[in-house]
C-alpha cells in the first residue's frame, strides 16, 4: 500500500501514471488508506471495551463484521456495560438510532457507487462516516469512487483486525478501570461528536441531550436516558429551533 | 434475551439501515426536516452517551476520574490532536488519577 509521496505540483492533474491513475485518483486512495489506519487504531479500544462490558471475543468480532459502524458498536457496548443483558432492547435501539445516519450517507453516495445489485450491497456494507467523508470530498466522480472503496475497505480490514486484537487484550487485562478504558469510551464518543458541533443548533441539541441523559440516569433503567435524550433532537429538528435557514449540514469531517 | 440475540438483532438493524439508504430516492434529501432530524439524532445520542459514560454507574451519578479524563480529551480535540491520541490520553489520565488516589 505504501506509495511514494509526490508533489502534486510537478505534474499535470490530467497526466495519467503507469496504472492509468490521475493525481486526483492517487490522492483519493492515499486519503482512504490514511483513514483506514486511523480507524484501525481505535478498533483496539472498541474490542477491549466490548469484552469488558461482558461480550465474548466472538460476539465482539461479529459486531465489527456485521454491524460495522463504530458509533453504534460503542453505544451497544456502553449500554450493556451499565445495564447488562436486561438493557438489551435499549442497547439495540441506541445502536439502530446511531445507525440511521449511515442510511442518509447511502442516499448521498449511491450516485457515486453506480448501478449493480451486488456492488450496491457491498457498498452499503461499508457506507460509514469515513468512506462517505472521503468520497464526498474528492473532485472527480472517478476519484470519489476510488476514495469511497479504498476508505471503506481499508477501514473494514483494519477495524476487524484490531477489534480481534483489542478483544484478546481486553480478556488479558482483567479490570479495565485500572487502565482508564471506561474513560476512553467517553473520549471516543467525544471524538465522534466534535466535528459535528459546528452549528449553533447542533451545540444546543448536544448540550441539552447530555443534561437530559444525566438528569434521568437515576430515575430510569440503564439505556433509556440515552433514548430519551434522542427526543430532544426530534423536537428541535422538527421545529428547526436554533436553526439557520441555510443549506443542510454536510457529512462531518474525519475525526483523525 | 441473550447477549447473542442482542448482538445479531442490532447488527442486522444497522446493516438494514445502510441498505435502505440505497433504496431511497435522492429527492428524499431535498426535504430538509428528515435529514436535519437524522443529523441532530446523531449529535443527541453521542452527547447523551458521553454524559452516561462519564457520570453514570448503573443508576447512580458518580463523579470520579472519568470527568477530568474527559476534560483532557476536550482540550486535546480543541487543539486538533489526532483521534487515537485523544483516546489514549484520556485513558492514561484516568488510570493515573486512580493510581494516585
Amino acid at each position: 500500500m505504501a506509495r511514494t509521496e509526490r508533489d502534486p505540483s510537478d505534474e499535470d492533474p490530467r497526466t495519467t501514471g503507469r496504472a492509468g491513475w490521475t493525481t486526483d485518483d492517487r490522492a483519493a486512495a492515499r486519503k482512504g488508506v490514511a483513514v483506514g489506519l486511523a480507524a484501525a487504531a481505535y478498533g483496539i479500544s472498541y474490542g477491549a471495551l466490548a469484552v469488558a462490558a461482558g461480550l465474548d471475543v466472538w460476539q465482539t468480532c461479529v459486531m465489527s463484521l456485521l454491524m460495522f459502524t463504530g458509533g453504534s458498536q460503542f453505544a451497544l457496548v456502553g449500554v450493556i456495560a451499565t445495564g447488562g443483558v436486561a438493557a438489551g432492547p435499549a442497547a439495540i435501539a441506541s445502536a439502530a438510532i446511531l445507525g440511521i445516519r449511515n442510511g442518509i450517507y447511502g442516499i448521498r453516495v449511491a450516485p457515486i457507487v453506480g448501478a449493480g445489485h451486488w456492488r450496491r450491497f457491498a457498498a452499503a456494507w461499508v457506507t460509514i462516516d469515513e468512506s462517505t467523508a472521503v468520497a464526498t470530498t474528492q473532485p472527480t466522480l472517478r476519484s470519489q469512487r476510488i476514495g469511497f472503496w479504498v476508505a471503506g475497505l481499508s477501514v473494514f480490514v483494519g477495524w476487524n483486525l484490531t477489534t480481534l486484537i483489542g478483544a484478546l487484550i481486553g480478556n488479558a487485562l482483567g479490570d479495565v478501570r485500572v487502565y482508564g478504558l471506561d474513560a476512553a469510551a467517553a473520549a471516543a464518543f467525544l471524538g465522534l461528536l466534535w466535528p459535528r458541533l459546528r452549528q449553533r443548533q447542533s451545540i444546543a441539541v448536544g448540550a441539552a441531550a447530555a443534561v437530559v441523559a444525566a438528569v434521568t440516569t437515576p430515575l430510569l433503567i440503564p439505556g433509556l436516558p440515552v433514548l430519551i435524550a434522542g427526543v430532544v433532537a426530534v423536537i428541535v429538528g422538527a421545529f428547526n429551533w436554533f436553526g439557520s435557514p441555510g443549506p443542510q449540514p454536510e457529512p462531518p469531517g474525519i475525526p483523525a | 434475551m441473550t447477549l447473542w440475540l442482542i448482538v445479531i438483532i442490532a447488527s442486522l438493524a444497522c446493516l438494514s439501515l445502510k441498505i435502505a439508504g440505497y433504496l431511497v430516492p435522492t429527492s428524499f434529501l431535498e426535504k430538509p426536516a428528515p435529514a436535519r432530524i437524522a443529523n441532530l439524532l446523531t449529535v443527541a445520542l453521542l452527547a447523551a452517551l458521553i454524559a452516561v459514560q462519564t457520570l453514570g454507574s448503573g443508576s447512580r451519578i458518580v463523579l470520579d476520574a472519568r470527568l477530568p479524563a474527559l476534560a483532557v480529551a476536550a482540550v486535546l480535540l480543541a487543539l486538533r490532536t489526532p483521534f487515537i491520541v485523544v483516546v489514549i490520553a484520556a485513558a492514561a489520565s484516568a488510570a493515573l488519577i486512580r493510581a494516585l488516589s
